[in-house]
């Protein structure tokens, strides 16, 4: 825990926004992608799938960080399975008592997360190594970047393909809604394009940088 | 609602295709589909261990009905997907060194796949019979190459192409992939 209580505020800050930013796991990593296209046809089912994830994630990390020390090596893969697969258990649990209608709209893909990339990449590559507080705050900024992600590709597509957002009219009742976004096309072009955004901006810093380095 | 296995097959392979109309699987889609020669034994490899798994799976299935046992459906299921990939790495190691070497890190990889997880959970959430499971693993493992081998087909003609330079790379393959599943739009209502 020694290293955890030294850490100091600005130190955690970056901790948690290398997930939300640098690293961002969908835009930046793109990792996730099942889950991402499958549930993103509205902003509210985006949402939901993040939060299902930012809990699975941040147990799961908060787990295998406390027992890092006695995992065994050889089967430190397979025990992340199971302890992955504890946590999507009980959230698809949860999420079945509290609302049929979400429970439906999101399908298999709650059992999905599962395996999803991101939580076992975390897992393996951060929360193995690092003590419970850093692990956790890690993966919490990789769940809210993965969150936010979701919510853009929801939102985008909920406001062109229905002309809503929150299930709350737009437009007015003359939009015509433009039906391929919801559906699985449109969940291909809309990430396309925000990683077109994400290297375009990636590529104006570097210009800026080769520049500023030409001038020096 | 019974469904004929011609039905249950054309509809995994064709109308709901794993990748291109539900999203299933696609890291390796977009991340082994750059050669068409890596992209055939992958969708191999895969389609084997969706049988492998839907077989065992419906029997796990049967088991853990029988004992009530449920909740543990998703932890059994990912085990014997993990059991079956590692199983199919021993046999291939042993008796076919060449594929082996060939299909390299994607092979543990298929555990993670999330096509082979949903093949076990829809047939259990449909209900399928055993005949019905079988040819749903083989339906949805032949749509699951039939993309990765379009995707690589294409991609090794783009290599050729000149495109903008920031377009390169993955968000040019999910505009590809979106272009290719709106084209297997058109097989939707085949399935019945």
């Amino acid at each position: 825990m020694s290293t955890a209580t030294n850490l100091s505020s600005t130190d955690r800050w970056d901790e948690f926004m290398e997930g939300v930013w640098r690293q961002n796991p969908l835009f930046v990593m793109v990792l996730g992608l099942c889950p991402a296209l499958a549930v993103t046809v509205s902003a509210v089912n985006a949402l939901s799938m993040g939060l299902a994830t930012t809990f699975v994630l941040t147990c799961s990390c908060l787990l295998v960080s406390l027992l890092r020390k006695m995992i065994p090596k050889e089967v430190r893969i397979a025990t992340y399975i199971v302890i992955i697969a504890t946590f999507v258990t009980v959230v698809d649990y949860v999420i079945q008592a509290v609302s049929l209608a979400l429970y439906d709209a999101l399908g298999a893909f709650i059992q999905l997360i599962v395996v999803n990339c991101i939580i076992l990449g975390r897992a393996e590559a951060h929360a193995s190594k690092n003590p419970p507080l850093p692990a956790m705050l890690n993966a919490l900024g990789m769940s809210a970047g993965f969150t936010l992600g979701l919510f853009a590709l929801g939102a985008v597509r909920e406001i062109l393909g229905a002309g809503t957002l929150f299930g709350i009219s737009l437009f007015g009742p003359h939009f015509q809604p433009w039906v391929v976004m919801v559906l699985p096309p449109g969940g291909f072009f809309v990430l396309g394009l925000w990683l077109l955004v994400f290297a375009a901006i990636a590529r104006r810093k570097q210009d800026k940088l080769a520049e500023a380095a030409g001038h020096a | 609602m019974h469904e004929s296995a011609a039905q249950i097959f054309i509809n995994a392979f064709l109308a709901n295709n794993f990748v291109l109309a539900m999203f299933l699987g696609l890291c390796p889609f977009i991340g082994v589909s750059g050669k068409l020669e890596t992209a055939a034994p992958m969708g191999a490899a895969t389609t084997f261990v969706m049988l492998v798994a839907s077989l065992c799976a419906y029997g796990l299935n049967l088991l853990l009905t029988s004992f009530n046992l449920e909740f543990l459906r998703l932890i059994a299921y990912i085990v014997i997907i993990a059991s079956a990939v590692q199983l199919v790495e021993m046999v291939l190691k042993k008796y076919s060194p060449g594929l082996f070497r060939a299909l390299g890190i994607y092979l543990p990889l298929i555990t993670t796949n999330c096509a082979v997880l949903g093949v076990a959970l829809f047939q259990t959430a449909r209900e399928y019979d055993f005949v019905q499971s079988v040819t749903f693993a083989v339906g949805a493992g032949a749509g699951f190459t039939l993309a990765l081998v379009l995707m690589a087909s294409v991609r090794e003609r783009l290599q050729l192409s000149d495109v903008p330079s920031v377009a390169q790379g993955t968000a040019l393959s999910l505009m590809l992939a979106g272009i290719l599943s709106l084209a297997f739009m058109g097989f939707a209502g085949l399935g019945g």
